[in-house]
């Protein structure tokens, strides 16, 4: 079921320690803000809404139709939570579901968690509410605008999302910015039709349902000009980030490179302590593993020690 | 039908699960920091890396198939690091010609795919034996001493209670979609619909799945208040970590240390 990651789950070792520490810092702070504000507008039934709501989105991605040659469109959830409940608690529930599923179903790294909070649930909600909230002016209440609205919010925020990673991998020195940003983005302005199209699915049966839901926004709209404007620059920065990066990937690679962002060069520490080598061994190669399997040695034994004096106490038992 | 294999704990009674959840948790994390740490190339350290991830496994009682199985997990992601065998600049060991491309496979690049592809590897067993060895309640437990905020980890408990009844939800809707409309999959037996009918029939399934999640949150919210609740996320006091616990923290994260400082001196 939850066989194959979804190729925006970043997991660890791609991104670069200090990309990783930056992402982890911005999440913070958008998290941070999402829950001072999050209380105003759900009150105290937030706990057990947002928990349900966050199952829901967890469990509806199972949900899924085929499209051709065996690929299906798969929900991510961003979108519809940010329709759903606003985009405070859509940036916590969201946050929630992409920490669980690298938690216990390691879709995504630990270290690399904040950057992947950040492209599901701050970038994927703001962008989502800003496109939703575009079209739905735009529509003046007319009922296309709830439908527009919510294909195209869901559409931009996993592209969002995908584009934001391929730079995220092009700054880490993990993939060229002109292979990822094509290669993410053309993949992901795919599965954001069959998403966009099971947000569409969804809106339609809530609007027949109880267009209650949908429609609670509008009655007390959230005050949301901060995220909205937040959303627009993010898109805006991303449409012009993404194709300047993939035309000019060198440039990344040498802002990379200035700020450290590479992996640190083998060659520094060989010429700070220019002959070291392990005693009586004059192969510098040969020296590397026999260090590297002397340590493994050394450590299974130690393992198997504790495990034979643990299956000895047990026997005795 | 209940949905208990979403839940990858495996209750066993060894080392490493009687670890305070909080050491583990920050002995995992500090694991992943250490391998991202390592320069690139560092064959030895990786060597020591995956001794110590699979020592732990050992220690777990899982059999070390377990988690080396679960760990393949993370592979097709590292699809995305395959350019860097031609783009690093490097002495050439291939070339590749396919029509009118041309690509070289660098040692460097070759070196930096590998690296890359192996402190992966090693970060996700750590991850993997976290989950399978530690029971969701002492996770949040964790979390909580980590200093994640009190209405998250509250919402995420929430989240992991009513996740099993929730997919059971979205296994029926699926169940009832297969017994309408034959097998999606298998193209005899599909009926009906374009690319768009069976995306609508999706997206009622999924709408269908968000209401009866919003009604249920709705009588949970009642049964909550019934009971007292006032809106406030309410925790135990977390227990004092013993003395023992302390020194494996300290042991562990020594180890770590001397491990980055090996692999960036050999």
């Amino acid at each position: 079921m939850h066989s194959a990651p979804q190729p925006l789950h970043i997991p660890d070792g791609f991104l670069s320690v200090l990309v990783s520490l930056l992402f982890w810092l911005l999440t913070a702070a958008a998290v941070g803000y999402a829950l001072r504000r999050v209380g105003k507008d759900l009150g105290d039934r937030q706990v057990p809404m947002m928990g349900v709501l966050a199952a829901a989105i967890f469990a509806g991605q199972m949900l899924n139709f085929s499209v051709a040659g065996g690929t299906s469109g798969h929900l991510m959830g961003a979108a519809i939570a940010t329709i759903l409940l606003g985009p405070w608690a859509a940036m916590l529930v969201m946050t929630c579901v992409v920490s669980v599923q690298a938690l216990i179903f390691q879709d995504g790294g630990l270290l690399v968690l904040g950057a992947n909070i950040f492209n599901m649930g701050v970038v994927g909600v703001a962008v989502s509410y800003m496109a939703y909230r575009t079209l739905q002016r735009l529509a003046r209440g007319a009922r296309w605008g709830l439908f527009a609205g919510g294909f195209i919010a869901t559409w931009l925020s996993i592209e969002a999302s995908a584009l934001l990673v391929a730079l995220q991998l092009a700054v880490s020195g993990v993939s060229p910015a002109n292979v990822a940003v094509p290669a993410m983005g053309g993949v992901h302005a795919l599965i954001g039709i069959g998403e966009g199209l099971i947000t569409l699915g969804a809106l339609a049966f809530l609007y027949r349902a109880r267009p209650d839901l949908l429609l609670a926004g509008e009655e007390r709209p959230i005050k949301g000009q901060f995220i909205w404007a937040f959303g627009l620059l993010l898109a805006f920065g991303l449409a012009v980030a993404s194709p300047l990066a993939s035309s000019n990937p060198d440039g990344l690679e040498w802002v990379a490179a200035q700020a450290g962002f590479l992996d640190a060069r083998r060659a520094s520490p060989f010429n700070l302590i220019p002959d070291y080598l392990l005693p009586g061994i004059s192969n510098q190669a040969l020296a590397t593993v026999l260090a590297g399997v002397l340590g493994m040695l050394i450590v299974f034994a130690v393992t198997l020690l504790v495990a034979y004096n643990r299956r000895a106490r047990r026997a005795s038992d | 039908m209940h949905i208990h294999f979403l839940d990858p704990f495996q209750p066993r009674q060894s080392p490493i699960h009687q670890l305070d959840p909080r050491v583990k948790f920050v002995l995992a994390l500090a694991f992943i920091l250490t391998a991202a740490l390592t320069p690139s190339g560092a064959w030895s350290a990786y060597i020591l890396l995956f001794a110590l991830a699979f020592s732990a496994t050992i220690l777990s009682d899982l059999g070390a198939s377990y988690v080396l199985k679960r760990s393949a997990l993370a592979l097709p992601f590292v699809l995305s690091a395959l350019p860097l065998i031609f783009t690093t600049e490097g002495a050439s060991l291939l070339d590749l010609s396919i029509g009118a491309w041309s690509l070289t496979v660098t040692q460097p690049g070759l070196a930096r795919f590998a690296s890359l592809a192996l402190k992966s590897w090693v970060s996700v067993q750590a991850g993997i034996l976290l989950a399978v060895t530690t029971p969701f309640p002492d996770l949040l437990v964790a979390m909580r001493a980590l200093g994640v905020p009190r209405l998250i980890v509250a919402v995420i408990g929430l989240m992991w209670r009513y996740l099993f009844v929730l997919a059971d939800e979205a296994l029926r809707l699926i169940r009832a979609r297969l017994a309408r409309s034959g097998d999606a999959a298998n193209a005899e037996l599909r009926t009906g619909g374009s690319l768009v009918w069976r995306a609508r029939v999706a997206g009622g399934m999924a709408g269908s799945l968000f209401l009866r999640a919003f009604e249920r949150s709705d009588r949970i919210y009642m049964a909550m208040l019934s009971r007292g609740y006032d809106g406030e996320a309410r925790t135990l006091p977390l227990p004092r970590i013993r003395p023992l616990q302390w020194l494996t923290l300290g042991v562990g994260l020594g180890i770590l240390a001397l491990l980055l400082v090996l692999a960036y001196l050999i």
